[in-house]
C-alpha cells in the first residue's frame, strides 16, 4: 500500500481590511511579525499612505448608511460582532499569548475582557442619546432638545502592548455611536487585529464601517492625521508622534482625543469617556403652542 | 463642406478595415498602466482641467445652478487663482442665455446639446431649428446626436445628410457629433460612425450623451482617436475627440491623456482638439491638485457640489 503523502500546510495570509474586503497592501509590501520573545510568527501586510487614502474613502462611503441606522440596530450588529469573537476565542487566545507574551490562562482572560468590552459598547449604542442629549429648560415657549450625532470618519491609532483588548477598547466606542473608523493596528502585534477584522467581516457590520490597517505607525499616522476628509482622531497609540499628529490634525480642525497619562482605555468601566469625544451635539428649538 | 466620397457611402464605410477587438482592449489596458507622477502629474492635472467641458444636463437644471456652474467653470477653485479655467460649459439649449451672461468676457466656451438630445428621435426640421436657436442664443459649440436607429438600420446616407445639414446651421459654432457608442455595440460600428461623421464635416467626435451605459471607455476612445489621426493623414483636416460620461477620477482622466499622446500624438494634447465631458471629475482633479501642493489628502467637503 502506498504511503499517504504528508499534507501540505495551508498558511494564512494576513491582509488589510478596507471597505469590507481583504486587500493586500497597494504597495505590495509586507513585514515580519515576531512574538513577544522574538520568534517569527507571520508576515503582515505593510500598508502605505495610499491604503490610508483608500480606507478613508471606504469609511466616508459607509458613513451615511451606518450613522443613519437606528441606534438599536447598531447595538444589535455590534453584539453580533461579540458573538463572532466568542466563536474565534481559541484563535484569539493563541495570538494574544504570542503577541503580548502572556501565559495561556492570562490570554484567555484578556480575550474574555475584550469580548465583554465589545458587548459593553454594543449595549451603549441606544443609550448614548439619553445620557448625553436631552430636553433643556429654556426661558420661552420652546421645546429645546439636544441630540448627539456622530462626528464622521474617525482615525484611530490602536494602543501598543495590548494587541486585542486595547484594540477593542478604542475601536468599539468610536463605531457604536455611528462613526466610521480607520484604525491603525499596533505595529508590533497586528495579528489579533487581522483576526478581529475577520470576525467583523462575518458579522453584519457593513463594509467600510471599520477599516483596519497594519504597518508602520510613523508612515501611516501622518497622512491620516493630515487627511482633510477625516473628522476626528484618537491618538491612543500615537506615543512620541502625538504632538506632531495633533499639529497636522489642527490644519483641518479635527477633533482630537489625546493619549491619556497611562492606559486609560484599560478601565473596566470606561463609561462614555471614549464615546463622548466623537459626538457632536445638535440642539433643536421648536415652538410650543398651536 | 462635406468631403465627396467616391462610390457609395455604404461600400466606403464597410470597406474600412475591421477593428481587432481583443487587440484594442489590450492596447488600451496596457496604456492605462502607465504611471504618471509628480511634475508630470501636475502638468497632466492642469491640462485635464483646461480640457474639461463642465456639464450639467439634468431635467432639474435651474438658472441658479447654471450660474453657479459657470462661476466654477471660470474659477474652479476660488481659493487658488493658479487653477486654470475649464474649456467650456455644456448645458441644455434653454439655459444658453443664462450661461452666456454668466460667461461673457471670460474666454470659457459655451457648448449646448441640440438636435433632440439625448435620443435624437425628432424630425430634421426640429433638429435644425433646435440648432439654430442654440447658435442664436450664443452657443459657441453645438453637441449634436446622430440618429442611431438610422445608423444601425444601415441608412448611412440619412445620418450623413443630417450631420451636413446641422453643420450648415452651426455657422461659426463648432460642431461636436455624439456617436453614442454604447448603442453602436461593436468597435467596427464605432469606426464607421467616426469616419462618417468626420467626412460629413464634424469638428469633434464625441463618445456619448452620458445617458446610456456604457458611456466613454478607453477602447472606444482609442478607436476614435485612430479615426481622427488617420482622417488627418488622408485629408489634411484635423478634428477633435471628446469622451464623455463615466470619467470621474483624476486617474481616469490621465489615462485618457496617455491615450491621446500615444494614439493621436502631441498635436491633440490641447483643449482645442481633446475635451473631457464631465461634471464630478473636476472636483477630483482639484482635490488631487491640492494634494500635490500641500502633501495632504483633501476631502470633498472643501469643494462645491455643483
Amino acid at each position: 500500500m502506498a504511503e499517504t503523502p504528508p499534507r501540505i500546510a495551508v498558511r494564512r495570509t494576513y491582509k488589510l481590511y478596507v471597505g469590507g474586503a481583504f486587500p493586500r497592501s497597494e504597495s505590495g509590501r509586507s513585514y515580519p511579525v515576531t512574538s513577544a520573545d522574538g520568534s517569527h510568527l507571520a508576515n503582515a501586510a505593510l500598508a502605505s499612505r495610499k491604503d490610508v487614502r483608500d480606507a478613508v474613502v471606504a469609511a466616508r462611503k459607509a458613513f451615511p448608511g451606518w450613522s443613519g441606522r437606528t441606534a438599536y440596530n447598531r447595538g444589535q450588529i455590534l453584539y453580533r460582532v461579540a458573538e463572532m469573537m466568542e466563536g474565534r476565542r481559541e484563535q484569539f487566545a493563541a495570538e494574544v499569548a504570542a503577541a503580548d507574551g502572556v501565559s495561556a490562562a492570562r490570554a484567555q482572560e484578556l480575550v474574555s475582557a475584550a469580548v465583554d468590552r465589545w458587548v459593553y459598547y454594543a449595549g451603549w449604542a441606544d443609550k448614548i442619546s439619553q445620557v448625553v442629549g436631552g430636553a433643556n429648560p429654556v426661558a420661552g415657549p420652546f421645546f429645546n432638545l439636544s441630540e448627539p450625532e456622530p462626528t464622521g470618519v474617525v482615525g484611530v491609532l490602536a494602543p501598543g502592548g495590548s494587541s486585542l483588548l486595547g484594540l477593542v477598547s478604542v475601536l468599539a466606542p468610536v463605531i457604536t455611536s455611528g462613526n466610521t473608523a480607520v484604525l491603525v493596528a499596533d505595529e508590533r502585534a497586528p495579528l489579533p487585529a487581522v483576526t478581529l477584522a475577520e470576525a467583523l467581516a462575518t458579522s453584519d457590520l457593513p463594509g467600510g464601517v471599520a477599516n483596519i490597517l497594519t504597518g508602520r505607525l510613523a508612515e501611516l499616522a501622518p497622512p491620516l492625521a493630515g487627511h482633510a476628509d477625516v473628522n476626528a482622531l484618537d491618538l491612543a497609540g500615537a506615543g512620541g508622534l502625538a504632538a506632531e499628529l495633533e499639529e497636522l490634525a489642527a490644519t483641518t480642525l479635527k477633533r482630537v482625543l489625546r493619549p491619556g497619562p497611562e492606559d486609560d482605555w484599560a478601565d473596566a468601566d470606561p463609561g462614555l469617556a471614549r464615546v463622548r469625544p466623537f459626538l457632536e451635539i445638535k440642539t433643536v428649538w421648536h415652538p410650543i403652542g398651536r | 463642406m462635406p468631403d465627396t466620397i467616391p462610390g457609395s457611402l455604404r461600400a466606403y464605410l464597410h470597406g474600412l478595415p475591421g477593428v481587432d477587438e481583443v487587440g484594442v482592449q489590450r492596447r488600451a489596458a496596457g496604456l492605462a498602466t502607465r504611471s504618471i507622477k509628480t511634475t508630470a502629474k501636475r502638468q497632466a492635472i492642469d491640462l485635464a482641467i483646461r480640457m474639461v467641458d463642465l456639464t450639467t444636463l439634468e431635467g432639474a437644471d435651474t438658472p441658479g445652478k447654471v450660474r453657479a456652474l459657470a462661476a466654477k467653470a471660470v474659477r474652479p477653485d476660488p481659493a487658488d487663482p493658479s487653477v486654470p479655467s475649464v474649456a467650456a460649459l455644456c448645458v441644455y439649449p434653454d439655459m444658453i442665455s443664462t450661461a452666456a451672461r454668466a460667461l461673457a468676457g471670460t474666454g470659457v466656451g459655451l457648448a449646448s446639446v441640440a438636435t433632440g438630445f439625448p435620443a435624437g428621435r425628432t424630425s430634421l426640421e426640429v433638429k435644425l431649428s433646435d440648432t439654430a436657436t442654440a447658435v442664436e442664443a450664443g452657443a459657441s459649440e453645438i453637441d449634436m446626436v446622430i440618429d442611431r436607429g438610422a445608423f444601425l438600420a444601415g441608412d448611412y446616407a440619412k445620418v450623413f445628410d443630417e450631420i451636413v445639414a446641422v453643420k450648415e446651421q452651426c455657422g461659426e459654432a463648432h460642431l461636436k457629433v455624439i456617436l453614442e457608442t454604447g448603442e453602436l455595440v461593436t468597435y467596427d460600428n464605432v469606426r464607421r460612425a467616426s469616419w462618417l461623421a468626420l467626412h460629413a464635416g464634424a469638428d469633434f467626435i464625441k463618445t456619448s450623451t452620458g445617458k446610456v451605459t456604457p458611456a466613454a471607455t478607453l477602447p472606444v476612445t482609442l478607436v476614435m482617436l485612430e479615426a481622427v489621426r488617420d482622417y488627418q493623414a488622408a485629408t489634411g483636416r484635423q478634428a477633435g475627440v471628446k469622451p464623455a460620461g463615466g470619467i470621474r477620477t483624476t486617474k481616469d482622466a490621465i489615462r485618457y491623456l496617455v491615450l491621446v499622446k500615444e494614439i493621436a500624438g502631441d498635436d491633440w494634447l490641447d483643449p482645442a482638439w481633446f475635451r473631457l465631458g464631465a461634471s464630478t471629475l473636476l472636483n477630483d482633479l482639484l482635490m488631487q491638485r491640492t494634494k500635490l501642493g500641500t502633501g495632504q489628502y483633501s476631502g470633498p467637503d472643501y469643494y462645491t457640489i455643483d
